[in-house]
């Protein structure tokens, strides 16, 4: 057993509004500068939908995670000699037409136009070229559907769903979306890392940090062989034009290490995030990834260890990991989500790289549609009253597309879960308006296989939450790391403000 | 005079300036090693580009410097000089025409030019005059594979043992000198371009483990404590 500690995320769906505020957070902070514009870190897309950058999710065009062949793990994207071979030319990269390609306007064109008739208008010009351009898009492009019913129709986690279910998905009034915002998924068994080609001597220009789990890139060591963008099954590894470096989220680890929540997180309006730490067994991690499809949401959560469990303590002692950190795993928001409760779920984990970003599917609204000129619940009791316990099977976003981007297709676990999530909301609703039966908040809470206490645990965690509560932000002990290195007196005048290297463009 | 600046003294300074400047460059400023792909601003064109010219280039000093290493090997019966002289013509065609589409590209694409800095410019010029000399030399002085071996070789070897014999190469046509000078003003470039990034090439990729952790702390002291 080779326990090792990960800083892990859970992101509420329900909770989620869509304004962006996290990805406005996170661009003010790392990608305001030149060759990054087209950067978002953390992004915010709405589902069913394409994504960003476009088609992500279609492992067909960009080859991204891992691939499961007889039991082998293999990268999707090329093996070792295929790395070297295709270095000149990597047939999988996305190109900057796939995201979009960043603009400003001519601002100064509104004041300093000549008197005339018309209005002056400022001219869109692109960041790269300084030229004029035609906008075709642009962040969110996609936003809330973007009034199109192409966007839907293509995403590419619908190829689970039957050709009924996606037909009724497409007619305008019963068309729904919700918002999956994301970030990197700081995964236990990375495709950007495995398929990082450089250092000639020493590798490591992709890393996944020891104490905390965080995948970083080092500048320094990167060459732009620009292999991390494609081997990223989730994109989220974006090149840099400008500078000839990849750059992705680092899970704004300065803040972390100073005991501040990541700022896409601090700033959530909707408290959509949770943050915490997870211990894991290492030894475990390819065993993992290499189960069948169907399995890996379990085998995820079995690797995840008991922070409770005396012997996992002692494996964690010895490995090194300190008392103040498994403290701060015993009281992780995310361990409760993904282990106890069983109700946050990885994000596409038929990828094979066990994603540590979990995401609680958003409850399914029920099926309506407009009959004798008005709008009728389906399903609806006499009263009126929206059927809750019959929600699942009347939700207008089927389950099997849940399964598919939550499960790698397995139904059964999505609509677990679901039953959780219906469970606690008739248990509130009964508490809070009573206006349910007990008998049938009783066979809600069988259903959803939990308990009253469960489920007010759930509730309290979800939306009575506090700051402290929502961000366990783990002890990383920065300055006591140095110790072992530096003497911190030197490396206290040799940090903080001084001279910073720009990266020079040299040929 | 002039041929001895040339010839024996002009390869150590490039060589020189090759080695020290890079390791300046690696330690001062490594921040700056990358080779600057532009494939993510266009792609169809790099294809025809790249491809031919990486490869082409490679087989291309190849045989230089086999034949520099094992030029019993190169002496070859005539039927087989055929054979190499048209593979090295059409080896040289292809790797002119990828570059030919490399710089092509860099002048059409607002994109990619928007990327090209003035380093890159005089690279691809030098690069593009060294391979098309390379090329004519192959096509107008024929059987070179033959007499690089009695003239080119031993003046190379004499450079390496630090004893410059320029007398094996001076009287050679004014293009082949031209060329040797053209080689060794690449290497004099070396440090000052992108062509940094073939010392970095990654061959460890091909043994090291797929996964990459680093610490902080070494894990031995960890455990111990």
């Amino acid at each position: 057993m080779d326990i090792r500690a990960q800083v892990s995320m859970v992101f509420h769906l329900d909770k989620c509004i869509g304004c962006h505020t996290c990805s406005v957070a996170c661009k003010n902070i790392w990608t305001d500068r030149k060759g990054t514009e087209y950067m978002w870190w953390n992004n915010v897309e709405t589902k069913p939908g394409t994504g960003y950058p476009t088609l992500w999710q279609d492992q067909d065009k960009y080859k991204g995670g891992w691939e499961k062949k007889e039991d082998k793990l293999s990268l999707k994207l090329q093996g070792r000699i295929g790395a070297l071979a295709n270095i000149f030319f990597n047939p999988s990269l996305p190109t900057i037409d796939d995201y979009y390609e960043p603009w400003t306007y001519r601002y100064e064109e509104l004041f300093n136009a000549p008197p005339g008739d018309d209005q002056p208008t400022a001219r869109p010009v692109s960041l790269i070229t300084s030229r004029p351009i035609d906008i075709e898009a642009g962040p969110n492009w996609d936003d809330d559907l973007g009034g199109s019913q192409l966007y839907a129709k293509n995403d590419p986690v619908l190829k689970n769903s039957t050709e009924e279910e996606r037909h009724l998905l497409n007619e305008v009034e019963r068309n729904v979306f919700f918002y999956l915002p994301r970030i990197c998924n700081h995964c236990l068994n990375p495709g950007c890392v495995a398929a990082c080609p450089a250092g000639a001597v020493n590798p490591g220009a992709m890393y996944k940090r020891g104490e905390d789990g965080i995948v970083l890139i080092s500048p320094e060591k990167c060459r732009a062989w620009r292999m991390c963008v494609s081997g990223c099954p989730y994109k989220k590894v974006y090149y840099n034009w400008a500078t000839g470096k990849s750059e992705k989220c680092i899970l704004c680890y300065p803040r972390l290490e100073s005991g501040h929540a990541p700022a896409c997180f601090h700033v959530c309006v909707g408290r959509v995030r949770f943050l915490g730490i997870l211990l894991y067994d290492a030894d475990r991690i390819q065993e993992t990834a290499s189960v069948n499809d169907t399995d890996l949401v379990e085998a995820q959560r079995a690797i995840i260890q008991d922070p409770f469990d005396f012997q996992v303590i002692a494996a964690a002692k010895a490995n090194g990991i300190s008392d103040a950190m498994i403290d701060s795993a015993q009281k992780s928001p995310v361990y409760k989500f993904v282990k106890q409760w069983k109700i946050a779920l990885p994000l596409s984990p038929q990828f094979r790289t066990l994603p540590m970003l979990f995401y609680v599917p958003p409850l399914l609204p029920v099926l309506a549609t407009m009959k004798n000129g008005h709008y009728e619940v389906a399903g609806a009791g006499e009263k009126g009253m929206i059927p809750l316990l019959t929600s699942l099977e009347q939700a207008r976003i089927p389950l099997s597309y849940m399964a598919g981007l939550f499960a790698a297709g397995n139904k059964k676990i999505v609509e677990e879960v679901y039953r959780k999530l219906i469970a606690v909301r008739i248990y509130m609703r009964a508490k809070s308006v009573m206006d349910i039966p007990a008998s049938e908040v009783q066979q809600a809470l069988v259903s959803g296989g939990t308990t009253e206490e469960e489920a007010l645990a759930i509730f309290q965690l979800t939306s009575r939450s506090t700051f402290e509560e929502h961000f366990v932000i783990p002890p990383l002990a920065r300055e006591m790391n140095i110790e072992t290195t530096v003497d911190p007196d030197t490396h206290k005048q040799d940090a903080g403000f001084g001279f910073r290297k720009i990266i020079k463009r040299r040929g | 005079m002039l041929d001895f600046v040339l010839f024996g003294i002009f390869p150590y300074v490039a060589i020189i300036l090759a080695f020290a400047v890079g390791i300046y460059r690696y330690f001062n400023d490594r921040i700056s090693y990358s080779s600057f792909s532009s494939q993510f601003l266009e792609k169809n064109t790099l294809f025809w580009g790249s491809v031919p010219w990486h490869y082409g280039i490679l087989a291309i000093l190849l045989a230089h410097l086999l034949a520099l290493i094992f030029p019993s090997a190169w002496m070859i019966v005539p039927d087989h000089l055929y054979v190499l002289e048209v593979s090295g013509l059409a080896l040289a065609l292809f790797t002119l025409v990828g570059l030919g589409f490399l710089l092509l590209r860099r002048l059409d694409n607002a994109r990619v030019f928007r990327v090209t800095s003035v380093m890159d410019w005089i690279l691809v010029a030098t690069l593009l005059v060294q391979v098309d000399m390379g090329f004519m030399v192959a096509l107008f002085y024929r059987w070179g594979s033959q007499w690089y071996l009695y003239t080119a070789v031993p003046y190379l070897v004499s450079l390496l043992s630090f004893d410059p014999q320029i007398q094996y190469i001076v009287t050679l046509p004014w293009l082949v000198k031209l060329h040797i000078i053209g080689g060794f003003v690449i290497i004099a470039l070396f440090p000052f371009t992108r062509l940094m990034h073939l010392v970095t090439f990654p061959f460890s990729y091909l043994w090291r483990p797929y996964q990459v952790v680093i610490w902080n702390r070494s894990r031995q002291s960890k455990r111990s404590k």
